[in-house]
């Protein structure tokens, strides 16, 4: 009896140890503040205005270091940003910006309407090295009515002009600072940038001038991992918390099957194609390129290179954007309809080249296509060329090229394919009056129902065989919330970020 | 002595100077353009001819050369296309991963390679000779990019003794430093090892037989006495100019195992910089790699007069 009392009473002990051990875990159980996400490609600078093209400016400095006039949310609508609401004129030609009036970049400078004015004539002027200047193509002139109230008039109508604002390329800089964003990015943003160890790391950190809400991460660093091996060690062994567009959909399951980990798969704005350069006869003849593109068995590929994941899509647009339509059937994979066809135009003996890029879509789908091309007689010549190459000689010059296969990242970049000179050399007469229709209206609902057209007008006439969408792949630590799904834009929106309790 | 080191000095100046043309012009014919590359895909013609003009892509070839070859006599390396910062900050940065990489991973090149040459010359088909001999060829014929994946699988993500990569830089402590080097360096060093290993233990082994181990021999020195005073400093010629070439594949050569830890070192920064058509980059960082592998070279002669005495004559 005494000694089970002396048992109970070690036990009852043992207990209130373990008990006492769980509460204290649990009072310091504050939520993270901290968080390091894993990025593929390392930002070359910090300037999204003047910096290049590269995604990663803007993946590390968009909403965080810098903010535009409008931005554009995680199902790719535009919000309010530095802009609280805009006035436009009936004719469609003169957007009026009413600003906040609380914000200070992050040395101190107030913004004001002069910064607007500044950066946009800078973006649109002579000199400007904005990778996308066509965002400000159609201002004619940006005026300061009052510090809080700028006026933008443009030559022509652009619906679109509050969502071109949203891109990072459109943020606003202060003219003190400008010439040394590239190293030393001073914005309007919650974050200011720590630390950068070139091709490591950088560092974000809460920017004291800041006068919004505070974000709950009060240091976010960005950790450069390139290689898909490199990349998926890192997640496993902790380095990083998050790893956003994560380069090796082929390891993706030991990561789906541990409850460590949530694996997010959504959408990009990557419509991956395979162009087809309609100036090359018999490429010049719409029903040659109906013949081909109903050759591509889209699910082929998708689970032979991109290992399941990707969205088919029947035409030059994101399935994740609100005027989307599915047009896949008119494309669908009949190779003998593809064989008739190709009889009935008289078709025999073609040979094509396809230049094939670095990019690792590309290279794997290279072989799958030229075996799909070979079952209706069409013989391909896989060349497989560098980036700078393919640039210089497919995307320009030349011209020099049958079939390439590319992934179109940027936002509504389908009016781009109307563009003389483009690389496929479409002949876009209909499509350019459908886009110039779009620029005219300001009505959302017209404006879906023009983008609609638009994804017909492409599809109908096979400019090129729209293959599929890019996934959007992020593998992140299970109590990681408020990643977004889709990308939109090169964005990643670290104020919805948190640590679960 | 003097006419061997002239000779040695002028062959490095020329080596240099062709080596500087060579990678002018075959960069110069490489196709694309730089400026296209950072605009991208919806570059516009006006915004190109600005770009090109602010990177001094324009004007005659030569003139081009004879800047960049000036520029760098001043120390004067030009602005990366892409970083926009000096070459020179990205190159110091650089070395300050790769350098002390090569210099540790030939340190445990040499602190396994020597002993492990010693033991199997010394003791020539017993069974640590036939171990040591199995083990290098296994050495010699594993990928070293394999061999980094299977430490990294080990010791960083199921041990988690290591991080998986990358590096943390050397402000954050020197044990930091070396600790995110360790991997690495092993991963590098495995292979040179069992290299070094067997031509250390071929040289001793034809020294061995030569008439003077012999006699020797003969005046009463036992075997470890004619290894250690005879043998091994006339077995050192091969041997320094392995280990010379090896340096100078570890500076230069360490790329896939940058890349499959994530080290910010030069082999990675060429690689970028040739994707990303940042030919500056390229052009300085291997003109200074060729200038540190002749310069290695360079010293591994004049190793030679310190090991060889007959050459101090000439």
């Amino acid at each position: 009896m005494r000694l089970q009392g002396k048992a109970n009473m070690r036990k009852s002990l043992i207990l209130l140890a373990l008990a006492g051990a769980l509460l204290s875990t649990t009072a310091f159980a504050a939520p993270r503040t901290d968080l390091t996400i894993g990025i593929q490609l390392e930002p070359t600078n910090l300037d999204p205005t003047t910096g290049g093209a590269a995604a990663a400016i803007r993946t590390v400095t968009n909403l965080n270091v810098f903010n535009g006039l409008t931005r554009i949310d995680k199902d790719g609508a535009v919000q309010p940003d530095l802009a609280t609401s805009w006035d436009i004129s009936p004719d469609g030609l003169t957007y009026t910006f009413h600003l906040k009036t609380d914000v200070k970049f992050s040395d101190g400078t107030p913004f004001s309407a002069d910064d607007v004015k500044w950066t946009l004539d800078r973006d649109r002027g002579a000199d400007s090295k904005s990778a996308q200047k066509q965002l400000f193509a159609a201002i004619a002139s940006v005026d300061v009515v009052d510090p809080a109230t700028v006026k933008i008039t443009l030559s022509q109508p652009q619906g679109d002009l509050p969502y071109n604002l949203g891109w990072g390329d459109a943020v606003i800089v202060s003219q003190k600072t400008a010439e040394t964003n590239v190293t030393n990015p001073i914005g309007t943003g919650p974050y200011i940038l720590g630390e950068w160890v070139k091709a490591d790391h950088l560092t974000l950190v809460p920017n004291p001038n800041y006068a919004g809400t505070k974000p709950a991460l009060d240091k976010v660093t960005f950790k450069f991992i390139s290689d898909p091996t490199a990349a998926s060690s890192a997640v496993q062994a902790g380095d990083v918390d998050v790893f956003s567009g994560f380069p090796a959909p082929e390891l993706l399951e030991q990561f789906k099957s541990n409850p460590d980990f949530q694996v997010i798969v959504g959408s990009s704005q990557g419509e991956t194609i395979v162009a087809m350069n309609n100036a090359h006869p018999p490429l010049d003849n719409v029903k040659v390129r109906e013949a081909i593109a109903h050759a591509i068995d889209r699910k082929a590929i998708i689970d032979g290179a991109q290992f399941g994941y990707g969205t088919p899509i029947g035409s030059f647009y994101p399935p994740g954007d609100p005027a989307y339509v599915d047009l896949t059937d008119l494309s669908n994979y009949d190779p003998a309809k593809s064989k008739q066809m190709l009889a009935d135009a008289g078709v025999t003996d073609l040979t094509l080249t396809f230049k094939v890029p670095p990019a690792a879509y590309a290279r794997a789908s290279a072989p799958i296509i030229q075996q799909e091309l070979a079952d209706v007689g069409v013989k391909v010549n896989v060349v497989n060329v560098e980036w700078a190459d393919w640039i210089a000689n497919v995307f320009q010059g030349a011209y020099d090229y049958d079939l390439t296969m590319v992934s179109h990242v940027e936002a509504n970049d389908f009016a781009a394919f109307g563009k003389p000179g483009y690389y496929p050399n479409y002949k876009a007469d209909a499509l350019n009056k459908l886009v110039a229709d779009l620029n005219a209206t300001t009505d959302p609902a017209k404006q879906i129902s023009i983008k609609q057209d638009i994804q017909k007008q492409l599809a109908n006439d096979f400019a090129a065989i729209y293959v599929f969408e890019l996934p959007n792949i992020t593998v992140a630590n299970k109590d990681v919330q408020g990643l977004w799904v889709n990308a939109p834009q090169p964005t990643t929106d670290l104020s919805a970020i948190s640590w679960k309790e | 002595m003097s006419s061997y080191l002239a000779g040695r000095v002028a062959s490095l100046i020329l080596s240099l100077l062709v080596a500087s043309i060579v990678i002018f012009v075959i960069l110069e014919v490489l196709p694309g353009d730089p400026a296209q590359f950072i605009l991208g895909m919806n570059a516009r013609p006006d915004t190109l001819a600005a770009l090109r003009t602010q990177l001094g892509l324009d004007g005659p070839a030569f003139m081009r050369y004879f800047g960049w070859v000036l520029g760098m006599l001043h120390g004067d390396f030009g602005l990366s296309y892409t970083y926009r910062v000096p070459v020179s900050e990205l190159i110091v940065q650089r070395i300050g991963v790769s350098l002390p990489l090569a210099v540790y991973a030939l340190a445990l090149t040499l602190l396994i390679a020597f002993p492990a040459g010693l033991l199997a010359a010394a003791r020539r088909n017993s069974a640590s000779d036939i171990s040591v001999m199995g083990v290098t060829q296994l050495g010699v014929a594993l990928p070293n990019f394999w061999f980094a994946i299977i430490l990294v699988w080990v010791f960083a993500v199921t041990l988690h003794w290591f991080g998986a990569g990358g590096f943390p830089g050397w402000d954050k402590g020197f044990w930091f430093g070396i600790r995110a080097l360790t991997l690495p360096a092993i991963a590098l060093a495995l292979p040179q090892a069992s290299i070094l290993a067997r031509v250390m233990r071929s040289a001793l082994l034809d020294t061995l037989e030569e008439d003077y181990i012999r006699t020797a021999r003969a005046k009463g020195l036992t075997r470890a006495q004619t290894l250690w005073r005879h043998a091994v400093r006339n077995a050192l010629i091969p041997v320094l100019t392995i280990i010379g070439l090896q340096f100078a594949f570890l500076l230069a050569g360490g790329i896939i195992i940058e890349n499959v830890f994530t080290l910010p070192g030069l082999g990675r920064l060429i690689f970028q910089g040739i994707t990303q058509r940042d030919l500056i980059v390229v052009k300085s960082v291997v003109m200074l790699l060729v200038f540190a592998v002749i310069f290695v070279n360079f010293l591994v002669d004049l190793s030679y007069l310190a090991v060889d005495p007959r050459l101090r004559r000439r």
